[in-house]
């Protein structure tokens, strides 16, 4: 059920990616994301595609993997297309019943999934191929000139490090809740939206009992090993920029570039088409 | 040297009802004096809310005497400037092995610990490959511990906490949620560290199997210690344990069945083979 | 005739790489008002098993047969089966949720549709069945102890008036009393109201002193089907499942080959006793 939503979990294998610096990675991520937005014509798609194809190759994470993590994300994918399909207005392509299809919509329903799916499986990479200690250790570091304005990076850094070891294990107490009222006679599936709200206590009042009790007891033996704040602490993974670090900057550096020629290129085509 | 040593030791903790008002103060641990031994196995035995786990976490300051001393390593637990130094000396495993493991991968979790210490990066390597050894679980270094059995989980905490180098560990009910293989391979662990580092353990668990090797055993029960010696003093005394809610093993309980019936072998029998041997001894 | 499970299969993530086929082939008959205790590694298909007996998870191919109907017919409402086949499972403490222990027990009989009158009436005989204690009944659950919640959590499951009750280690993190509280208690159910029990538990000794059959389970099959004492003649092959025979058949096993005449398939402490006094002439 819940837990065959497997998107972006870390998946562990040996690979160039999985070497890579985290800071490179969430920086990479964030170019890439921004890139996708500012690509309006069919050769910056391209460009995306090719480089997130060699991204993917690199990562020697199975490709069939990714996609099923999507499975759960699937939905809101459809949704898009449908509703980029039908609602967008211009030059009628098909019509039938009450359905106009457009070229426009077509086009941009097209482009959307395209954006959507590159978005997601981009920045899924990262967490395939990036244990959640490395990017919380990444964004510390990363992020560690924040700290001159009081902000308390590491021990942000720790609780979403703290979060992503819990997640798998309380959804795995959430599949077993259910099954516990379910065999008490509960009902999960059928009644009004006010009713099936209610249905939800019996569920969410033990789980949040158990994650208090599992903060708790976490807290307890964090405390028990000395854990005492970010001051004053080692690292047994410490970050060390690498040659293949800067050799991965030097081709985000590039991928920008062509990025940012191509944008451009889209820019001065519109233009020129426009006089 | 003891390296630990309480005297008097009591603490009470204040139950309030709902709108935070003092209903009453219950004695969780109630005027203990215990010593313990560099290099010994102890087992601490008593039923559920009879005050031994609160005992246990005095011993590594998560809890401070209400009344009382406790000295770890000749050191006052209640004093601040000595907190990280007992928390060093004393490491902890705890029973759910889901809650105290907070890498996502197991070398990181044993990691985890001495970089809280400030140990240099090359050094927590050193030491979190000799602790993962120690308790034969190397060849995980690189797995997720929640793919991990629970007795594997276990082992993986205790090198957490071998891992910050202590002079003892105190481990709280470390098998109660695992299968029996799970609870051997546990309890092998701790013997090994026990055996052959030399360092001490201090065992609280509700299965009587696994204490018969314990050098001493204390009995608590209503926050007071209430037996102390060692295996075959206290499981000769049946009917007492049972008083206290407690269990004897299988076999010291045939063997004192057998003596009620009139057969003469020696009360406080712990091991299939000491059993077979008095019985051998008759025919 | 109560439950027939029929050539059940159950294959886990179909069509994935990392499909397991969690149970082959089972079959099984189960009459009205046995106590059948079922053993297993973990991962040995054992929860999994239970978790079809009341439709919880729906096999892959074969079918159960509840009181002679099949479960899987489309006509057939699983919600009814869930109220004969009452699941209590482990650590079922966890599920509490109401704000006090009488409206926590009214749950389940309220899901089934009765009035609150009868609901309520349903929630304290089963609380009384239990043992629980009336002072605490409104009470929060979260206040009461591990035992106590325990107790509630089954009484839960037993105001549902199931004909079968399968617990999944009920006695899981207990102490000793309290998991021979427990037990007892179970027992007292079958032997009482002729309540039909499936026990899924780890500890052998435990099994061989309530059951009437075991079912061991090893690698989603059925290995041994067969009353207690002839399940513990097979010693080894229960070893290679990574499982043990009770501590006494290991003993009688021993004084076997050391030359003393006992019947070495007694599987309790009582029966052990008996057969060691025969062999040296005591009665």
């Amino acid at each position: 059920m819940i837990r065959d939503i497997t998107i972006g979990q870390y998946y562990q294998t040996d690979s160039v990616l999985h070497r890579l610096d985290p800071r490179v990675k969430l920086l990479g991520t964030l170019l890439y994301l921004v890139s996708l937005f500012c690509f309006h014509n069919p050769a910056g798609y391209a460009v995306a595609l090719l480089f997130l194809i060699l991204c993917i190759r690199l990562s020697h994470v199975p490709f069939g993997y990714m996609i099923k993590g999507m499975k759960g994300i699937m939905m809101i994918l459809m949704i898009t297309i449908l509703f980029n399909l039908f609602l967008t207005s211009g030059t009628v392509l098909v019509s039938f019943w009450k359905i106009t299809i457009t070229v426009e919509g077509l086009k941009l329903a097209i482009t959307m999934a395209l954006r959507l799916c590159m978005l997601i499986i981009g920045a899924s990479l990262m967490t395939l191929t990036t244990t959640p200690n490395h990017l919380t250790d990444g964004l510390e570091k990363g992020l560690r000139f924040l700290k001159v304005i009081k902000m308390p990076v590491h021990e942000i850094a720790m609780m979403m490090a703290i979060a992503l070891r819990f997640i798998p294990i309380l959804l795995e107490e959430t599949d077993k809740i259910m099954k516990a009222q379910l065999a008490r006679g509960a009902d999960f599936e059928s009644g009004g939206l006010v009713r099936r709200a209610k249905a939800m206590v019996p569920l969410l009042v033990p789980l949040f009992v158990s994650a208090f009790r599992r903060a708790n007891d976490l807290a307890m033996a964090m405390e028990a090993r000395c854990y005492r704040g970010g001051d004053g602490r080692t690292k047994m993974k410490p970050l060390i920029y690498a040659g293949r670090d800067y050799a991965a900057y030097l081709i985000l550096l590039a991928y920008l570039v062509i990025s940012i020629f191509l944008g451009r290129w889209s820019v001065m085509t519109e233009l020129l088409t426009s006089l | 040297m003891d390296i630990v040593k309480a005297r008097n030791l009591v603490f009470e903790y204040i139950r309030r009802d709902e709108e935070g008002n003092v209903e009453g103060i219950s004695t969780a641990v109630d005027h203990v004096s215990l010593q313990i031994a560099q290099g010994d196995f102890v087992a601490i035995l008593g039923h559920n809310g009879s005050g031994k786990s609160t005992l246990a976490k005095h011993l590594n300051a998560i809890l401070y005497p209400t009344e009382g001393t406790v000295w770890v390593d000749g050191k006052d637990t209640s004093a601040e400037e000595n907190l990280w130094a007992v928390r060093q000396n004393v490491g902890m495993v705890f029973q759910n092995p889901d809650n105290q493991i907070i890498g996502q991968v197991v070398e990181e979790d044993v990691g985890f610990g001495p970089e809280n210490l400030g140990v240099p990066t090359k050094e927590i390597w050193e030491r979190v490959e000799e602790s993962l050894r120690a308790v034969g679980m190397y060849e995980y270094r690189k797995h997720s511990p929640n793919r991990l059995s629970g007795g594997q989980k276990q082992r993986v905490s205790i090198a957490g906490v071998l891992a910050m180098h202590p002079k003892c560990i105190v481990l709280d009910e470390p098998t109660a949620m695992l299968d029996p293989s799970g609870r051997k391979e546990v309890i092998r662990a701790v013997r090994g560290l026990n055996d052959v580092e030399g360092i001490t353990v201090i065992l609280i668990t509700h299965y009587m199997e696994e204490v018969i090797h314990a050098n001493k055993i204390f009995v608590m029960d209503g926050g007071k210690l209430v037996m102390e010696g060692t295996p075959r003093e206290i499981f000769s005394q049946v009917e007492r344990l049972k008083e206290l809610r407690l269990d004897v093993p299988q076999v010291t309980l045939l063997a004192h069945e057998l003596r009620k019936k009139g057969l003469p072998i020696p009360e406080g029998i712990l091991e299939r083979k000491e059993l077979v041997e008095a019985l051998r001894g008759l025919k | 005739m109560a439950i027939i499970v029929d050539h059940l299969n159950y294959i886990y993530g179909q069509d994935t790489e990392q499909a397991v086929h969690a149970l082959q082939d089972i079959n099984l008959q189960i009459p009205d008002g046995q106590f059948i205790g079922i053993i297993g590694h973990t991962g040995s298909g054992k929860s999994t098993l239970m978790q079809h007996l009341n439709g919880l998870l729906k096999a892959t191919s074969g079918t159960i047969y509840y009181n002679g109907q099949d479960i899987y017919d489309e006509d057939y409402k699983l919600k009814d089966l869930r109220s004969h086949v009452g699941l209590v499972f482990q650590y079922p403490e966890h599920q509490l949720f109401e704000a006090d222990v009488f409206s926590d027990v009214c749950f389940g009989p309220k899901n089934l549709g009765l009035s609150k009158k009868d609901a309520e009436l349903r929630a304290f005989e089963a609380l009384r069945k239990v043992g629980f204690p009336e002072e605490l009944f409104y009470t929060s659950p979260f206040d009461l102890s591990g035992g106590q919640k325990r107790r509630v959590a089954i009484a839960g499951v037993l105001a549902m008036k199931p004909d079968v009750l399968i617990l999944d280690e009920p006695t899981a993190g207990l102490d000793p009393k309290g998991r021979e509280d427990i037990l007892g208690m179970v027992k007292s159910l079958q032997r009482e109201s002729g309540m039909t029990i499936l026990l899924v538990s780890h500890s052998m000794d435990d099994v061989a002193e309530y059951v009437d059959r075991i079912l061991v389970m090893d690698h989603g099959r059925i290995a041994f089907d067969d009353i207690p004492r002839n399940v513990f003649s097979h010693v080894e092959e229960l070893e290679e499942m990574h499982l043990a025979a009770p501590q006494v058949t290991y003993i009688l096993r021993d004084l076997e080959k050391a030359g003393i005449d006992v019947d070495e398939n007694a599987t309790t402490v009582e029966e052990a006793a008996s057969t060691i006094l025969q062999a040296f002439g005591i009665k």
